[in-house]
């Protein structure tokens, strides 16, 4: 089977320079760091919080905290990385703030091993997404991910949607390299697990493949 | 190979990151236990479902109304001090 193809791309080479502008003092460089990474803070923040809102305040937040820390910014490590764990900071700071009932923590150890083994083996129809009109996708998608704990969800969308590696990825977060690693494989098979009722083939009457037409709004 | 070991590479197999002898020993698991397939398949295709979906798009005007508040904040900030 294919591995999945990483959809990473390397900083352009003219980012340390806008760096060193923007560090001297020049906005306009600094401008376009923030064009050039606006939508992914936006979609970590969203992720990360589910609200449009927070996530706004994120993004407003950590290029302004960026902004300030610039002279800390050593360049060991690509701008994007240490950009985004100004953001994920600012992120779960916004979750903390919301949900002060419930402790939300990267490095929460969420149940044991057994919660990401497989209990329904399915086979998914050819292009399961194609079942569906794209808002019903969205829908499923968002509602899906957003059931995972923050630590799982958190690790999949830096590694599988943002495409950070998983050296940047344990940087990124302050955890180990193991760490996101298991994160990341129990947050691949809930998710996975979870779709299962939406992408699985089902036969109708007539023995015609049919997707689970309606779920998406339950 | 057993169920529970090839889940456990599934990942370093997704990914590609594994020895040659590691992946022998998975493509093998693979060609007999077609539970494990389904779950490799699907999991790999729940990957590219999130990866190629369009969530969170920040809208246009949205993007520039928050760009236009960060530059103008950071054009009254401070740089903070050099790492020592």
């Amino acid at each position: 089977m294919a591995t999945i193809q990483p959809k990473v791309s390397e900083p352009a080479s003219d980012e340390l320079a806008l760096v060193q502008a923007a560090k001297a003092g020049d906005i306009g460089a600094f401008e376009d760091l923030v064009r050039r990474y606006d939508r992914n803070v936006f979609r970590i923040a969203q992720h990360i919080t589910q609200n449009r809102e927070d996530a706004e305040d994120v993004v407003q937040d950590a290029f302004l905290k960026a902004y300030s820390n610039l002279k800390q910014f050593q360049g060991q490590s690509k701008f994007y990385t240490w950009l985004v764990r100004i953001a994920v900071n600012e992120a779960l700071m916004k979750l903390r703030r919301r949900r002060p009932e419930r402790t939300v923590s990267l490095d929460e150890e969420v149940k044991t091993e057994e919660d990401s083994l497989p209990r329904e083996v399915a086979d998914w129809s050819p292009n399961p997404e194609q079942q569906y009109t794209q808002a019903e996708l969205r829908d499923i998608l968002t509602r899906t991910i957003q059931g995972l704990p923050a630590s799982f969800r958190t690790v999949f969308v830096l590694r599988d949607v943002e495409g950070l590696s998983t050296e940047e990825t344990a940087e990124a977060l302050d955890l180990s390299i193991p760490a996101v690693k298991s994160r990341l494989l129990r947050a691949r098979l809930q998710l996975r697990e979870r779709l299962n009722r939406y992408f699985q083939k089902r036969e109708g009457a007539d023995g015609k493949l049919r997707p689970a037409s309606g779920e998406a709004n339950q | 190979m057993k169920c529970s070991e090839f889940l456990q590479e599934l990942t370093n197999y997704l990914d590609g990151v594994i020895d040659d002898r590691t992946k022998a020993e998975l493509d093998d698991h693979l060609a007999w236990c077609h539970n494990c397939y389904v779950v490799c398949d699907t999991t790999k295709k729940t990957i590219e479902i999130y990866r190629d979906s369009k969530l969170y798009e920040l809208p246009e005007d949205l993007r520039t109304r928050l760009r236009t508040a960060i530059v103008s904040k950071c054009k009254t900030s401070k740089p903070g001090p050099e790492r020592a």
